[in-house]
This record gives structure tokens, sequence and C-alpha cells, in this order.
């Protein structure tokens, strides 16, 4: 009956973990809204998730859209309907991969980091030292980085789809020789406001979820290096396959 | 102002307190000592409500912190300064900014106006001319020092040290002891030092207590616990003197 034992213990351990995570969110969300605001932190933030990752976006983004531009020139061909290139290649980047691959890269990058930081916090005390000086730590660690995430992640996925359509523009366009005016003018007809706004709400969620795993990580990170880098790697694991599952959900639901 | 009543508790089915009980009074200095690993940082966490304990009180002035949330909880860690055993600096920031974080977050000061705070503070601890410097730039000496000053800057009725002198050379060990008992004339906070700065460490505090095995073994004062009959003290003290 030894296995009816560990299961019992796994099942109340993950019960536990989901309900403080939730708390978590949730808590996170409470102190956004109760004074004093933290804004300086929260450009600092800003700048750490969503500046310094512009780079690394504008080149997935640009290579994203120039494979599409090249597969979708290869399919839509076969049915002579190689004009329809620019419609194919938008909306597959605007619904889809701009904000999947730029939430993942993000992750990798940023996510990462944060974990590590917070980790490290935790781990040298410097989280008992703001809450000995009666200072919530959600206030200073959580929040701003909740926030930046919301207001980073769809700049940045708005970022890739634009990068990644003029590289499907370049390849299409410019070396396979579809139609400049095609491109752009199909596109105009396919492409509906509510995909956008669609894209963008994705690309919300995945600020938070991102935010949320990678703040929670950090902040219950084990003992020593190993907590942190067993915490940080949990948590860009469980972002990223939380993301992907999560945008099959919205998915289903928006489209 | 500090009273714990029969506090335990155990981290996954290990117990590290068994039921401690002290006092200490107004203005007075404990000094907790007792061997490594028997749960002196786990109970200086409990006095100022980092950790609650599985059965027992710690009263702050006659409030149990454990049961105190929201504002009643803050009011009373605005009586505290906490000094980690790392420092627990924070690395962002540099030694002005560390200092003057608790200032800027707590008090409605102007910015000259902490500027001459934490100018004076860092004169206090030896550490003008560094403000400018991070953390990862300074020795464990001057860490131990900066974080003191951060502890102090909001003038604490209650001051509590986690091995404040634990790795530093017997100058700098020296000069962090200094600082304790010049600084406890000016604010006359009431404090609880874990140490094993042994005998050194009785002429500044007022009461000691030994911790063993998750009990406290014994406590008086300084005179009375270099007198006590029980071996593990004893043996404790002795060690204590050899080594020094």
């Amino acid at each position: 009956m030894n296995w009816i034992r560990v299961l019992g213990a796994f099942t109340l351990s993950t019960v536990r973990d989901l309900g403080e995570t939730g708390v978590f969110l949730v808590k996170g969300f409470s102190w956004a809204f109760i004074p004093p605001f933290k804004f300086f932190r929260l450009i600092k933030q800003i700048q750490f998730i969503g500046v310094n990752s512009t780079l690394i976006v504008l080149l997935t983004g640009a290579f994203t859209g120039m494979v599409l531009g090249i597969q979708g020139y290869y399919s839509l061909n076969k049915f002579g309907a190689d004009a329809l290139l620019g419609p194919a290649v938008a909306l597959s980047l605007i619904r889809e991969l701009g904000p999947v691959i730029s939430a993942l890269m993000v992750t990798g990058r940023a996510g990462s980091a944060l974990t590590a930081e917070i980790g490290i916090m935790r781990i040298s005390e410097q989280i008992d030292a703001l809450e000995v000086m009666a200072l919530h730590p959600f206030r200073y660690l959580v929040v701003p980085n909740f926030l930046a995430g919301i207001i980073s992640f769809p700049l940045l996925a708005s970022i890739f789809n634009v990068i990644g359509i003029y590289g499907g523009y370049l390849v299409g366009v410019k070396l396979l020789g579809v139609s400049e005016g095609g491109y752009f003018g199909e596109m105009k007809n396919y492409v509906a406001m509510q995909d956008i706004l669609d894209g963008l709400y994705k690309s919300l969620s995945f600020g938070v979820i991102m935010t949320w795993v990678c703040c929670y990580k950090g902040y219950n990170a084990g003992y020593g290096a190993e907590g942190v880098s067993k915490a940080t790697t949990q948590a860009v694991v469980t972002s990223s396959v939380l993301i992907l599952v999560w945008d099959y959900f919205l998915t289903s639901v928006m489209f | 102002m500090i009273e714990v009543i029969n506090l335990h508790k155990s981290f996954k089915g290990f117990q590290v307190l068994k039921g401690i009980s002290l006092r200490v009074g107004k203005g007075e200095i404990l000094a907790l000592i007792g061997k490594s690993g028997y749960g002196k940082s786990v109970f200086l966490k409990h006095i100022v409500g980092l950790l609650k304990g599985d059965q027992g009180k710690v009263l702050i002035e006659g409030k149990d912190i454990a049961k105190s949330k929201g504002i009643a909880l803050e009011q009373i860690r605005k009586k505290f300064g906490f000094l980690f055993q790392g420092g627990a600096l924070f690395d962002s920031l540099n030694i002005f900014d560390n200092i003057a974080f608790p200032l800027r977050e707590k008090t409605n000061m102007k910015e000259s106006e902490i500027r001459d705070k934490v100018l004076f503070e860092l004169d206090q601890v030896g550490l003008k001319g560094s403000e400018n410097k991070y953390p990862a730039e300074i020795s464990g000496g001057m860490k131990k020092r900066a974080a003191f000053a951060r502890s102090l800057i909001l003038d604490p009725e209650i001051m509590l040290f986690d091995e404040p002198t634990t790795g530093l050379d017997p100058i700098i060990a020296n000069t962090i002891h200094t600082l304790i008992k010049n600084t406890h004339e000016r604010l006359k906070f009431t404090g609880i030092i874990v140490t094993h700065e042994i005998p050194k460490i009785f002429s500044i505090v007022q009461k000691v207590a030994m911790l063993n095995d998750g009990v406290i073994i014994a406590q008086g004062t300084p005179q009375e616990i270099q007198a006590s009959p029980h071996a593990l003290v004893q043996q404790f003290i002795a060690g204590g003197i050899k080594i020094a």
C-alpha cells in the first residue's frame, strides 16, 4: 500500500502548490491597487522585460516572417493562390505566432533572470529585510513585474508582427516575385481589427502568465544556489508550457 | 517588552524549538548563545514574525505578533531593527541608497534631511566615503556595518542581531561590539543578540540565555551564567574562552 501513500502525498502537494500559486496571483493583483505605487520601479521593469527584449524579438520576428514567406509561397503556389501570401503571413503572425513566439523568447530571456533575481533576494534574506522594515515585498517585487509584463508583452508582439510581415514581404515580394500591391492589398482585405485585438489579448495574458510563474518560483525558491537554479529552470519550463496550453484554450474560444 | 511563552516550532517533522520561554525587559539586551544549527536564528525570526510557531506565543509589548496582520503587524514591525547574518543589503542599491531606503519609504523627510541623516549614520559606523559603493564591492565587515547603519536608521525600539560578528576578524568584531554598545547607550533599545562571542559579549548585555536542543537550559545575568552549575553551559563558556 506504499504506492497509495505516495500517490496521496503527491496529490496533496500538487493541490497545495496550485492553491498557493493561485493565492499568489490574487495577492499580486490586489497589491496593484493599493498605494503608494512604485512608478519608477515599474519603468525599470518595463525596460528590463520589454525594452531589453526588443532586439531578440526583432530577430526572431524577422526570421519567422521570412520562413512563413517561403513556406506560404510554396503551399499557395500549388493552388495558384500566391497573391494571398500577404494575408497568410499576416494572419499567421497576428493570430498565433507573434504572441506565442515573442512570449516564449521573452520568457527565456527575462523570465529566467526575473526568477533568479527574486530567488537570490529570497536566499540572501533581502525579502525578509523588506518585511522587517514593515514594507510588503509584493509592492516592490511582484506588482511592478506583473504590470510590466502586461504592458510589454502586447507591444513586443506588435513589433514581432510588423517585422515578421516585412520579413515575409522581403522573401515573398523581393525574392519570389509576388506582387507588392497584392501582398499588402490582400492583407487589408483579409485581416480584421478583431484579429489584431485577439492577438493582443493573447499576448497580454501571456505577460501575466510569465510574470506570475517566474515571480512565484523566485519568491518561493529553495535554499542555496541549487534552490535558485531549480526555481529558474522550473519557472521557464512551467511558463512556456502554460503559455502553449493557455494559447490552445484561448484560440478555441476566440476563433 | 519581549515575552516568549512556550514557543514550539518544527520543520518537516523535525522539532527545532521545543518550548522556549524567556523575557527581555525594556532597554535590556539579551545574548542568546548555543551551538550552531540549534535554532537560534529560527527563534529570532519568530520574534519579528517572519516565522510563526506551531505552539506558544511571542508578545511584543503585550501584543501577539503571530496573530497580528495588516496595519497591526506593520505597527509592531515599525519598532524593529534587524541585523541579518549576511547583512541582507539590497544588491541593486548602493550603500547610501540602502541606508536611505527605510527613510524614503517610511518617512516624509526631505531628500536633504535624508542625506544628512544617512551621512551621520555612515560616519557613526566608520563608512564615510563608501556611500557610492555597491554591496558587491565592499568587504564582509563593511557590509555588516552598512547593514547595522540601515537597521538603526529609523531609531528602532527593539534591535535583533543575528550573529553580528560571525566571519569577521577580531578587530572588526570588536568594532561591531563597540558600535552596539555605543548605539545602545544612545538609543536605549531593547535587544537580542544571537552570538558565539563568549566572553566578549558579556560586557555588552544584561542577560544571557543558552539554547540547547530546542530548549533554554540556562538564563540569567552574565555573572550568573558564568557561575552556572550546568555542565553544558560551562563546557560552552570554557570552549569560548579556550578559542578566544
